[in-house]
């Protein structure tokens, strides 16, 4: 008997080193498949976002941290600033600042870039590997190494975190699954260690990312299911209470959240789900030491005395509640909440494209196969239920819901997905591999295979078809098979468990096919997902590139214009855009900008979005007053960019409506449709986007067709009298203007037009005026 | 009458049976427990204090309270894990439940320490 312990105690061995030779593969997985855009582009930060977390890093490795807490940034929202230190969710940052340190003092003399650029997929590794340990918890490693293979490669995961592509998201994914795996494995254990480290988990997150919300609202979920559905134990007790305590404290301890995680109603349910398993708890203990018969008199008495308390408190709960303005929610969880609240209340919320729902196809998209595996995942988990298992269960519901209000929040559902289909996939190849086992009459000897065996190799025909990196591991498993057949005669004999397992086997033909199938289904998924990380989501999107048949074009027209700008104006001058460029126009030109993607105030977003939509003379006068120099417009109609600046134009109308009431957006539209050419309004003809956008359009092709609109543009020779064109790139892409000085005139003449705009300037410095600063 | 005396007496009865009950469990159990109710008991006498006075340094009352709180609810993991009776913690040593005590308290009184202001 020691002797067949022995051999099991040597194959568990074996199977863990195998088992950790399959993470790493995977981990170099996660890792490379990320590394397209570098490869087919070149090693730059992506996107918008990322430059601004870029620039935070440089000069956090620059000054130090103290001075990156006390930052205050005078080169954005001029003449406000804004406080760096306590506005930015600082996790991505001193992760890859800390990165870059660690990597110095080693005498590795990387780039901030290089440092910043790669720490995405460095964390999708690491999520990869939590996503692991977080299934491993719920059903076995078999079905842990298919979920983390499957995150490895999930398309919507690499769509934020590709090489180059620098956000918060990067980092917090990693932080989520990790902060759910530490307490599931609290639950499973209940020990206060792994508590402690799930509060420091949680902290992780709350730096990271601003969805930390999500844990702090399905943690309390998932403990309130417990307690209704009759399944509290202690060990839920040591998961959920001293969580609460410490997750609170050290979440207020990060600037930009502070007291919110105290006073806004996104915490109240953690509290309380507090209260109530502290009153369940005692229930249960005096339940514990009471007779029953005695038990029953205390619920009679206590029921009435109680609930008249919890009345009460409820009571003063919502009263408090109902009291703050806007109920306690802020404006981004009651988009959340109420899918319609976004488009009625705060365009600036909906004008981002990430805010918007997802449509149908793009789930399919951004999880592919997983779509389908994901219901025999929640079946798989019902059988049987456990806490852990509820727990992933409730995870997907709310990450569906979420994920159908914003399409940003598929990245939470996409490892939900994955954790729910490796644990459906991982049942499958574990019911057909062994029914097969069983008919096989060579191979009757392999049938008790223990379970841990048998999911393990489940991972194996599905890990062939990845790469050929695993080539070899399931060669080493075949190998592992044989030895195995060696020793398992010796075992035990045919017994009753044997007998169970065989009321499950399925056919053999169809057990085969099945198998097959599945394997194909993989293969399909990682097709898809290679073909998602090499050509959808790895375009860096400040350089562009289009195929035609002349050959491979590529548009390199953003950072022509922001070094033109960096070597040609001043280093205080002011530079207006719409507030997309912002972040990058700060990162790589260095110069001021009046607002940046950062959105926190509507009004100086509103400001620069009446400038842009007034006549050429009202919005001179309002960049005048903000002192801009350079104005900055993107425009792809030369070459059929569509994301350029007219087609955000209506929003720029509709914001700056939303303050400057004198700004209407029917002016803008012919019969309710948006159009430039000879049928648009004259106030679109005559706004300053308009005129920006398509002087001198006409020189170009002599018609002055536009082709992203599909049309020739309706005013095509006009004259610039308050700006002059300084600056226009190679596929005029990016357009620079300086603003003219201001004409010395008769001084009764400039008295009137004064006064004449006086109505509108007043009205701006109110607005101005309610600023904080 | 009849029905008020009979609940009274049902009180009673339920008080005696609690004690009995409590007034069984071990020594250590019960220090413990006194541990507990004396960190409530501060945390309302905070609470207390915070009404009649203001919330004005919030940072200070928020970190006392939830010292408070901390505190008991880790005596009270504690106490569920050294408990002889809870059978889910049959092969966990006392001294291993005291030691992630330990390590609990500190991480939470350095963040409290932080956060004092």
């Amino acid at each position: 008997m020691a002797a067949t312990d022995a051999q099991s105690s040597l194959r568990h061995a074996f199977g863990n080193v195998l088992v950790f030779f399959i993470l790493i593969l995977i981990g170099v997985l996660a890792f490379s498949i990320r590394l397209f855009s570098v490869i087919k582009y070149e090693s730059v930060i992506h996107e918008f976002d990322p430059y601004f977390n870029y620039r935070v890093t440089q000069f956090l490795s620059k000054n130090g941290i103290y001075d990156f807490w006390n930052w205050f940034d005078d080169r954005t929202w001029y003449p406000l600033g804004r406080v760096i230190g306590g506005t930015v969710y600082p996790g991505l940052t001193l992760t890859a600042g800390t990165l870059w340190w660690v990597l110095n003092s080693l005498n590795i003399p990387l780039s901030v870039e290089t440092v910043c650029v790669f720490t995405a997929p460095i964390f999708s590794a690491f999520a990869s590997w939590a996503t692991y340990l977080l299934t491993k918890e719920v059903k076995g490693s078999g079905a842990g190494l298919t979920a983390a293979l499957f995150l490895a490669m999930v398309p919507s995961y690499i769509s934020r975190s590709v090489a180059g592509s620098y956000d918060n998201e990067a980092v917090a994914i990693f932080a989520l699954i990790f902060t759910f795996y530490l307490y599931i494995k609290t639950l499973n254990t209940g020990s206060l260690f792994y508590a402690t480290l799930n509060s420091i988990a949680y902290f992780y997150m709350v730096c990271s990312w601003g969805g930390y919300t999500f844990i702090i609202n399905l943690i309390p979920m998932h403990a309130l299911l417990c307690v209704v559905t009759g399944r509290y134990s202690s060990r839920l007790y040591i998961a959920y209470a001293p969580f609460v305590i410490l997750g609170t404290l050290l979440a207020s301890l990060v600037p930009v959240v502070g007291f919110n995680a105290v006073m806004t109603s996104e915490h109240f349910a953690s509290f309380l789900v507090f209260i109530l398993i502290h009153v369940v708890a005692l229930v249960y203990y005096i339940k514990g030491i009471l007779s029953p018969k005695m038990f029953k008199v205390a619920v009679t008495l206590v029921v009435s005395g109680g609930l008249a308390v919890c009345f009460a408190m409820i009571a003063v709960l919502i009263a408090m509640v109902a009291s703050s303005p806007t109920m306690g929610w802020s404006g981004r969880s009651l988009s959340l909440l109420d899918p319609t609240y976004a488009s009625k209340y705060i365009p600036i919320i909906a004008s981002v494209s990430e805010h918007q729902p997802p449509t149908w196809p793009s789930y399919f998209m951004d999880i592919n196969v997983l779509a389908f595996l994901v219901p025999a995942g929640i079946i798989a988990c019902f059988s049987p239920l456990s806490d852990a298992s509820s727990f992933v269960i409730l995870y997907i519901v709310t990450s569906v819901y979420f994920s159908g209000v914003m399409v940003r929040l598929m990245l939470v559902l996409a490892p939900a997905a994955c954790i729910l289909s490796g644990i459906a996939l991982s049942q499958a190849f574990d019911v057909f591999t062994r029914s097969i086992k069983f008919q096989l009459p060579s191979l009757s000897v392999d049938s008790h295979v223990d379970a841990g065996g048998a999911s393990s190799e489940s991972v194996g025909p599905d890990d062939t078809v990845k790469t050929d990196k695993t080539e070899d591991a399931h060669k080493e498993r075949t190998s592992k098979k044989s030895r195995k057949k060696e020793k398992e005669p010796v075992e035990k004999p045919p017994s009753k468990s044997q007998i169970k397992k065989r009321l499950s086997v399925l056919p053999l033909e169809t057990s085969i096919i099945a198998i097959i199938l599945l394997v194909l289904l993989g293969a399909f998924y990682v097709v898809h997902s290679v073909w998602a990380a090499a050509e959808a989501y790895s375009a860096p999107s400040i350089v562009l590139t289009s195929h035609s048949h002349d050959g491979l074009h590529v548009f390199d027209d953003f950072r022509e214009a922001y070094a033109w700008l960096s070597h040609n104006t001043e280093v205080d001058d002011k530079v207006a855009s719409w507030w997309d460029y912002g972040y990058q126009t700060t990162a790589m030109a260095n110069r001021t900008v009046i607002v940046d993607n950062n959105t926190w105030n509507n009004t100086h977003i509103a400001t620069v979005g009446t400038a842009m939509s007034s006549p050429e003379k009202a919005a001179w006068e309002i960049f005048h007053s903000l002192d801009v120099k350079y104005v900055l417009v993107v425009f792809g109609g030369l070459v059929g960019y569509p994301s350029d600046d007219i087609n955000k134009f209506l929003w720029m109308v509709r914001i700056g409506g939303g303050v400057f009431p004198h700004i209407k957006e029917p002016d803008y539209l012919r019969d309710g449709q948006y159009r430039i050419d000879s049928m648009a309004t004259p106030t679109m003809l005559n706004s300053l986007m308009y005129k920006l956008s398509y002087y001198r359009f006409v020189e170009t092709d002599g018609k002055a067709f536009d082709r992203v609109r599909r049309t020739e543009i309706g005013k095509k020779h006009f004259k610039l009298t308050h700006f002059e064109e300084v600056f226009t790139t190679h596929h005029w892409m990016v357009r620079l203007y300086k603003l003219k000085p201001p004409k010395n005139r008769i001084r009764g003449k400039i008295k009137k037009t004064k006064s004449k705009s006086t109505p509108k300037t007043v009205s701006k410095r109110k607005g101005l005026k309610r600023n904080p600063f | 009458m009849a029905k008020t005396s009979s609940t009274t007496k049902d009180a009673q009865d339920l008080f005696h049976a609690i004690w009995s009950a409590y007034s069984a469990t071990p020594t250590n159990l019960k220090i413990i427990d006194l541990y507990v109710v004396f960190a409530v008991f501060t945390a309302l006498l905070q609470v207390v204090y915070m009404a009649l006075v203001g919330t004005f340094p919030f940072n200070s009352f928020l970190s006392g309270v939830l010292s408070c709180v901390g505190t008991a609810v880790l005596a009270v993991c504690l106490r569920i894990q050294v408990n002889k009776e809870n059978k889910e913690f049959k092969d966990l040593a006392p001294e291993r439940a005291f030691a992630d005590f330990v390590l609990c308290n500190l991480v939470l009184h350095l963040v409290i320490m932080n956060f004092l202001g």
